[in-house]
């Protein structure tokens, strides 16, 4: 027993330094030195200034300014309105307002539940709203899914390219570009399944909205 | 349903086959102590470690004192890992492994984590971004992951060389084991796939959490830390928990459709070795295809039923006039709580298979599968996690179905049940039995004691109405029964007060019974695998005659299913029925 007992706390000091220090500060040490940009989350910058990770989702919104000049809140989360000219990433169900990368949580929706159904219909509401205007075949059986459902992680950096192509009317419209140049940088921005099958194909918002920003100067 | 998600599944088995063939052989070589193509490289570290920890690594062991020496090594490591977690903020701590300046975690929450992973089983009651700082991630819940893994596999080992023994009593000795297989198996596999995983976007740094401003003028915060290092160990020792809240979820975590792949392979890879080790080792590699075939089967079983379910839809979804068929661009199905870029085939494949597996990560929201698509990881977890299993626990999980289906399958034909040249008598059979009772037993009980209770309510989130409340309740409890961690995510152990840093209150009923849960449920039927390996070690070994049962042809792989079926739907019926069978017979909104 006592044998047990010294050998175990032996044991659990030098696992820990070797497992616990050793172990991942090689890992990222070699990461920082091999792959600097992807351990240290694919930083993008406009102008030397950052503005996101290329994997972390994001809100294209702006804050609603009150009356007294000031952003506007309302149970202590900032009131946004979407920027319509860029692309609309996936709904958010983060707290503290959509994409808060600093806690990620399922919305932990049921598949039977009036909530989430309630949420679905406002969702696909909203998306009418945006689009409907410039592509007017829309309707509710045509509004891709991905665009009424949130994340897993709630942080998805890619919408599908079906809601990518019907978002294409309303950017095309509102940045006075052609429809075919808006389709073009889809395609340029949609990631591949891995290895040729794994996964389905997603198209990068965050990339996707600022190549059209080089192409057409920003926005306001 | 894709053509690409069918492909992908196909693809999937035939390269986790293909790889597990020759780690199984690999590990039958290392646990029989012989030399491999690694030994050059740690003969020399593996004569140090045991060195340094007194251990004379030819002193062999008999169950008793090989449990002895797992138990109080088990303890020890549960008090460092509780200790770590109450001293987060501690003056010790240097700043820069707790940048955000993380409070220590409250008592309850600490002992439901400590017990979690050194089970593990890593089910979460707390957020890792909003709680826990990067020395807790990496002292405290990356050590865990190592050792709780090693400490599966050993008994595995254990219960194999019991099983194939001659007459002693000895089982080997635990130390030895524990080391071989942190230095054979779990460091150059971790080692690998960390680095992987790091060059294909996920984050390995030590970094404040990012502030960014956007392009549309808002404001927000990433979070950071060491994840590629934590992240491949806790794939590869079927741990599951994940760095961040939403696990493999997060991009982070899981950044593109190939991780997705190679994080799957990495989870199924030791589970799927062990059981061709076991052939190896039995001295007829047929034992050990016999088991990956059951195996398979059901697994693939479960995949076909989740792929098919998810694709379908949900209620809620087709009554918001959602149209979820395949069309061009999208992939339709039920993409409440998944990720575009795995979509649905990625989604049901990864949580099939860590829902068979102890694994418990996940990449998409469990809670909101559809009901039948849902019902499959609790069918997973119902068949007490024999289907792959975690690392070591699969094995000996199933070894222990595998006696009891020798001993119905004698007495169908009237015989003295015999396996592998042993006669199987009745001091194996009672422990093989009860071995595999014990998990029901504790996941029906606490979650009896849960649904019963004001306090175990109390964790049922808001949204869990009707029979999704009892679906997050019995999903909890079986979940930390089977040590396996995933979860119906809205049931909460902790509420979290939007204050900063300042951590979060636990919900002591649910951690409490949620700890005792995983502890009982792990060691109790680990304490039986050895028990039974000791009283198998002694036994003679006499040639097989005409009347011996095989256990290596296809009608043994089918009473091995029918057995294992029987035992998980008998105890757990009555339980699914209340819960996701209501719901996904009913299109009822609720």
């Amino acid at each position: 027993m006592k044998r047990d007992v010294v050998t175990s706390v032996l044991a659990v000091i030098v696992f820990a330094i070797l497992l616990g220090l050793v172990y991942p500060l090689v890992i990222t040490g070699v990461s920082q030195v091999a792959f600097p940009g992807d351990a240290n989350g694919q930083k993008v910058y406009v102008n030397g200034k950052l503005v996101g990770s290329k994997i972390i989702g994001q809100s294209f919104a702006k804050p609603v300014i009150g009356k007294n000049g000031k952003p506007e809140e309302k149970e202590e989360e900032l009131v946004t309105e979407p920027v319509l000219t860029y692309f609309q990433s996936r709904p958010s169900a983060t707290e503290g307002g959509a994409y808060n990368a600093a806690a990620s949580t399922f919305s932990n929706r049921g598949p039977n539940d009036k909530v989430t159904e309630e949420d679905d219909a406002e969702n696909i509401k909203v998306y009418l709203e945006q689009n409907k205007a410039y592509d007017p075949g829309l309707s509710v059986s045509r509004v891709p899914v991905d665009a009424a459902n949130t994340s897993a992680s709630n942080l998805d950096p890619e919408i599908s390219q079906a809601n990518a192509w019907i978002q294409a009317h309303r950017i095309a419209a509102l940045r006075k570009l052609s429809l075919s140049v808006v389709d073009g940088l889809i395609s340029k921005y949609t990631s591949g399944r891995g290895l040729g099958f794994s996964g389905e194909r997603g198209v990068n918002v965050l990339e996707l909205n600022l190549a059209l920003d080089r192409l057409t100067g920003g926005t306001h | 349903m894709t053509f690409a998600g069918w492909l992908t599944i196909v693809l999937f088995v035939v390269i986790l086959t293909a790889l597990a063939i020759p780690l199984g052989t690999y590990m039958a070589k290392v646990y029989s102590g012989e030399r491999v193509f690694l030994s050059p490289i740690f003969a020399g570290p593996e004569r140090f470690l045991l060195a340094l920890l007194r251990v004379d690594s030819k002193s062999e062991q008999d169950w008793k004192s090989y449990a002895k020496s797992l138990i109080v090594f088990s303890l020890a490591g549960w008090l460092f890992l509780y200790l770590v977690l109450r001293t987060q903020d501690a003056f010790f701590v240097p700043h820069a492994l707790n940048p955000q300046g993380f409070h220590s975690g409250p008592w309850n929450i600490s002992f439901n984590t400590a017990s979690s992973f050194v089970t593990n089983t890593n089910w979460q009651f707390y957020s890792g971004e909003t709680t826990m700082s990067y020395l807790s991630q990496m002292v405290g819940l990356t050590v865990q992951n190592w050792l709780s893994a090693g400490v599966g596999i050993v008994v595995a080992v254990a219960l194999v060389r019991g099983i194939i023994g001659r007459g002693g009593k000895s089982l080997g000795n635990f130390w030895a084991d524990m080391v071989r297989t942190i230095l054979y198996v779990l460091a150059p596999l971790s080692v690998i796939v960390a680095i992987v995983l790091a060059s294909q976007g996920v984050i390995a740094n030590l970094s404040n959490y990012l502030v960014i401003h956007t392009v549309t003028g808002l404001q927000q915060t990433i979070a950071m830390g060491p994840v590629a290092s934590q992240h491949s160990i806790m794939l590869l020792g079927t741990n599951g928990g994940g760095f961040f809240n939403t696990n493999s979820a997060h991009p982070f975590e899981n950044p593109s459709q190939f991780t997705n792949f190679f994080e799957m392979l990495s989870v199924l890879i030791i589970p799927a070795a062990l059981v061709f080790m076991y052939g190896r080792m039995t001295g007829n590699r047929r034992q050990g295809y016999a088991i990956y075939s059951a195996m398979m089967l059901m697994f693939l079983g479960a995949v076909i039923v989740a792929f098919i379910a998810e694709a379908h839809g949900s209620p809620a979804q087709h009554a918001a006039g959602l149209n979820t068929h395949v069309i061009s661009g999208s992939t339709g199905g039920n993409m409440e709580g998944k990720e575009q870029r795995f979509g649905i085939a990625g989604s049901a494949l990864f949580d099939v298979i860590t829902t068979v597996t102890s694994c418990g990560a996940v990449n998409s929201a469990i809670e909101s599968f559809t009901g039948i698509g849902g019902a499959v990881p609790f069918a997973n977890l119902s068949a007490s996690e024999v289907i792959f299993g975690g690392v070591g626990t699969g094995l000996y999980s199933i070894l222990l179905y595998v006696l009891l289906a020798v001993f119905i399958g004698g007495l169908m034909v009237g015989r003295t049940p015999e396996w592998l040249g042993k006669k199987l008598e009745a001091r194996e059979i009672k422990l093989a039995g009860l071995g595999i009772l014990i998990t029901p037993l504790a996941a029906l009980f606490c979650t009896a004691m849960a649904t019963a209770t004001k306090g175990g309510r109390a964790s049922i989130s808001e949204l869990g109405v009707g029979p999704q409340g009892f679906s997050e309740t019995f999903y909890a409890y079986l979940s930390q029964a089977n040590n396996n961690g995933s979860a119906l995510a809205g049931y909460t152990g902790y509420i979290q007060p939007n204050a900063g840093n300042l951590g979060a209150h636990g919900v002591t009923f649910a951690d409490l019974l949620g700890g005792f849960d995983m502890l009982f449920a792990r060691y109790a039927p680990i304490l039986f695998a050895l028990a039974v390996a000791g009283a198998l070690a002694g036994k003679r070994v006499t040639p097989a005659g005409l009347g011996t049962m095989r256990t290596d042809n296809p009608t043994f792989v089918v009473l091995l299913i029918g057995v294992i079926i029987l035992v998980g739907a008998l105890t757990f019926f009555p339980a699914l029925l209340l819960g996701p069978v209501v719901q996904g017979l009913t299109g009822h909104l609720y």
